[in-house]
C-alpha cells in the first residue's frame, strides 16, 4: 500500500471514530450542564457541574431511577440466563445430533426474531392484567426471551458447529472419564462461545422499550429505559433534560465497559462466525 | 411430550440415514435432539405463537377495557374500521417511507465503513471495531435523546453550527413538522443501526476470494469495475441477509418515534399506533386489528425477500 492511500484509510478509520463517539460526547456534555446553560446554543458546557448525577443518584428524582436500574439489571440478566440456558442444550443439539426438524427449529427462531414486537405486547397486555402478571418482573422475564433466545440459538449453534468434538473422544482413548472429557475439554472449548451469546441476549433485552413501557405501571417493575421515556422531571416546574442525560450517560457506561473488554468476541458472535475473531 | 412435535418421519428422514429401517443409534439420536432442543423450540413458540393468536382472537370483539360489559362479538368490522380510516394509511406510509430511506442509507453508508474497516491498518483496527460496536450496543432510547437533544430549538447546537446552510436558522423548529421530524428520526436510527449492517458486510467481505481480485488487477480493472464486478456479487449472500434482517427491524420502528415526537405531525408508525389504541386508548379489540395487521406487513415482507431474492439464509450463514 502506498503513502498516499494509507493515509486516506487512516482518515478514513478517524471517521469512523468520529461517527461513533459524536452523539455519545455530546450526550456526555449535556449530562453536564447546568440548568441556565442548556439552551446556549453550544456544544460544550460553559461551566461543568455535576448537579444531574447527584439528582438522579441522591436527590430527588433518584426514587424514579435507582428501582429502574435495579429493575433492569435483574430483569436482563434472568432473562439472558434462562435463554442462554435452554439455548445450549438446543445449540448442542443442532450442532451435534443427527435429527429431523432442525432446520424448524432454525428458522422457528428467525421467524421469532423478526416477530413485530408490538404484536406481542397488545395481548399480553390484558392476558397479564387478567393473570396477575402486570407490573411485575416474571411479567416481563417471560415476554424477553422472545427477544434473547432466538439470537442466543442462532449465535451459539454457529459457536458450537466449531468446536472440534473429536477432542473428548481422544481424550477418553488417553483415559479420562467421560465427565472428565466433558468438563476438562468440552467445557473449555464451548464456554468462550455461551458467554459471548449471553452478552449479545443481555444488550438486546438492555435496549428493550416498549415491553418496558406496555406491561408496567410503576418502580416495581419499570426498567430503565421506559423509566427515561417517560421521565418528566422531578417537578413539573423543573426541566427534565439535564438529568435524562446524566441517567442515559449511566445505563450506556456498562454497554460501554462490556464493548471495550469483549469487542473481539461481539464481533464474531454477531457475525455468527463468519469472520475468525 | 416432544414426540407431538416430530414431522412425519418418512419425509424428513435425514439424507444420510440409510432408507427404510432407521438403526436404533439413530431412532436414539433423534429422541435425544428433541429431548434437548425441544424446551428451546416450546418456550419460542409460547412466547410469539400463543399472543398473536390470543391477538386474532381479541381482534374479532368489540371490547374497551374500560368498559368490559359491553364486549360483544362483531366479526371483522376492527378491521373495517382501522382499513378505512386514514390514521391506518398514513402511519403505513410513513413506516414504509422510515424503512426505504433507513435501509438504503444504510447500505451504502455500511458498505463505506466495510471497506475502511477491512483496509484500516493493523494498529487502529482493534479501536475502530470497538468503536463502531458502541452505537449497536447503545439503548435506542439513549440514542434518541441524544439527537432530539441535538435539534431541539432549545437544547441543541445544530441550528447554531448549521445556520449558515439555507433554511436553518436560530429559531428552526425542527419537531414543528412532519418532514423534518421524519428526518432526525431517520438520521438516529441510520446512526445506531449502521454498524450492525457494516459488521455483516465486513464479514461478507471477509469471503470475497483474494485471488479474483488479483486476477481482476491484473486484467486492466479499475477499482469501480471490481467492486460492481468482483466484491458485491461474491458478497450477495451477505448483502440480503444484512438487507432483510434490516428492513423488517425498520418495520418495527417504535422507541425513536417515542422518544423525540410522541407520535405528533403524523409521524406516527404502525407500531405506534397499535401501541396507541391498546395501551393508552384501551381499545384491545381495535389495537389487536392494527397489531395483527402489522404481523402480517412482516409476514409479506419477510416472504418477498426470501421467494423474491431467493435469500438462502440457511447457505448464508453456512447451514448448508
Amino acid at each position: 500500500m502506498s503513502r498516499k492511500e494509507k493515509t486516506w484509510w487512516w482518515i478514513g478509520g478517524v471517521a469512523i471514530l468520529v461517527y461513533c463517539l459524536f452523539p455519545i460526547a455530546w450526550i456526555v456534555s449535556v449530562s453536564l450542564k447546568a440548568p441556565s446553560d442548556l439552551a446556549s446554543g453550544g456544544f460544550l458546557p460553559n461551566n461543568a457541574t455535576f448537579d444531574n448525577y447527584s439528582q438522579i443518584l441522591t436527590g430527588d428524582a433518584s426514587d424514579l431511577f435507582l428501582p429502574a436500574l435495579r429493575n433492569s439489571f435483574g430483569i436482563c440478566l434472568i432473562a439472558t440466563a434462562i435463554s442462554c440456558l435452554l439455548a445450549m442444550f438446543a445449540a448442542y443439539a443442532i450442532a451435534r445430533l443427527d435429527f429431523p426438524g432442525k432446520k424448524l427449529i432454525l428458522s422457528t427462531a428467525l421467524v421469532v426474531a423478526i416477530f413485530p414486537v408490538i404484536s406481542i405486547v397488545t395481548p399480553l397486555f390484558n392476558v397479564w392484567r387478567q393473570i396477575g402478571l402486570y407490573d411485575t418482573w416474571p411479567g416481563l422475564i417471560i415476554p424477553y426471551l422472545s427477544l434473547t433466545l432466538p439470537i442466543s440459538i442462532w449465535t451459539m449453534s454457529a459457536f458450537f458447529r466449531e468446536i472440534p468434538w473429536e477432542m473428548e473422544q481422544a481424550a477418553q482413548v488417553d483415559g479420562a472419564t467421560t465427565w472428565q472429557a466433558f468438563r476438562k475439554v468440552i467445557v473449555p472449548l464451548a464456554a468462550p462461545g455461551v458467554f459471548t451469546t449471553a452478552i449479545i441476549a443481555f444488550f438486546i433485552a438492555w435496549n428493550d422499550f416498549v415491553y418496558g413501557i406496555s406491561l408496567t405501571s410503576t418502580s416495581a417493575a419499570r426498567p430503565v429505559p421506559a423509566a427515561l421515556g417517560l421521565f418528566s422531571g422531578a417537578s413539573q416546574f423543573e426541566d427534565p433534560t439535564g438529568a435524562i442525560a446524566a441517567a442515559a450517560v449511566i445505563v450506556t457506561i456498562p454497554v460501554v465497559v462490556l464493548v471495550l473488554l469483549f469487542q473481539r468476541r461481539i464481533v464474531a458472535g454477531l457475525t455468527n462466525g463468519a469472520v475468525k475473531g | 411430550m416432544t414426540q407431538t412435535t416430530l414431522p412425519p418421519v418418512e419425509k424428513t428422514q435425514p439424507v444420510s440415514a440409510p432408507h427404510g429401517t432407521i438403526s436404533d443409534r439413530s431412532r436414539a439420536e433423534r429422541k435425544l435432539g428433541w429431548l434437548l432442543a425441544g424446551p428451546a423450540f416450546l418456550v419460542m413458540l409460547a412466547v410469539t405463537a400463543y399472543p398473536i393468536l390470543q391477538a386474532v382472537y381479541e381482534s374479532l370483539f368489540s371490547y374497551r377495557l374500560t368498559d368490559p360489559d359491553n364486549r360483544s362479538f362483531n366479526g371483522l368490522a376492527n378491521y373495517w374500521v382501522v382499513l378505512s380510516d386514514s390514521l391506518w394509511w398514513t402511519s403505513l406510509g410513513v413506516t414504509m417511507l422510515i424503512t426505504v430511506i433507513t435501509v438504503a442509507v444504510e447500505l451504502v453508508l455500511g458498505f463505506a465503513l466495510a471497506m475502511v474497516m477491512a483496509k484500516a491498518l493493523k494498529s487502529i483496527r482493534p479501536v475502530v471495531r470497538a468503536a463502531i460496536l458502541i452505537p449497536y450496543a447503545v439503548i435506542t432510547v439513549v440514542s434518541a435523546f441524544a439527537w432530539q437533544f441535538a435539534f431541539d430549538i432549545n437544547t441543541g447546537f445544530v441550528n447554531s453550527w448549521f445556520a449558515w446552510l439555507p433554511g436553518v436558522s436560530g429559531d428552526t423548529d425542527w419537531f414543528g413538522g412532519q418532514g423534518t421530524s421524519l428526518f432526525v428520526i431517520c438520521l438516529a436510527e441510520i446512526w445506531k443501526t449502521t454498524p450492525f449492517i457494516s459488521l455483516l458486510l465486513l464479514a461478507g467481505l471477509a469471503q470475497v476470494p483474494e485471488v479474483l481480485q488479483e486476477a481482476a488487477k491484473v486484467d486492466g480493472a479499475t477499482w469501480w469495475q471490481r467492486l460492481w464486478k468482483v466484491t458485491l456479487p461474491n458478497m450477495k449472500a451477505a448483502i440480503m441477509v444484512a438487507l432483510l434482517f434490516r428492513t423488517l427491524d425498520a418495520f418495527r420502528v417504535f422507541d425513536s418515534i417515542f422518544i423525540m415526537t410522541n407520535g405528533a405531525n403524523n409521524t406516527e408508525s404502525v407500531s405506534f399506533l397499535a401501541y396507541r389504541q391498546t395501551i393508552s386508548r384501551l381499545e384491545i379489540g381495535l389495537g389487536s386489528a392494527v397489531s395483527v395487521l402489522l404481523f402480517l406487513c412482516v409476514v409479506l415482507l419477510a416472504a418477498m425477500f426470501i421467494k423474491g431474492f431467493k435469500v438462502d439464509l440457511a447457505s448464508a450463514r453456512g447451514e448448508g
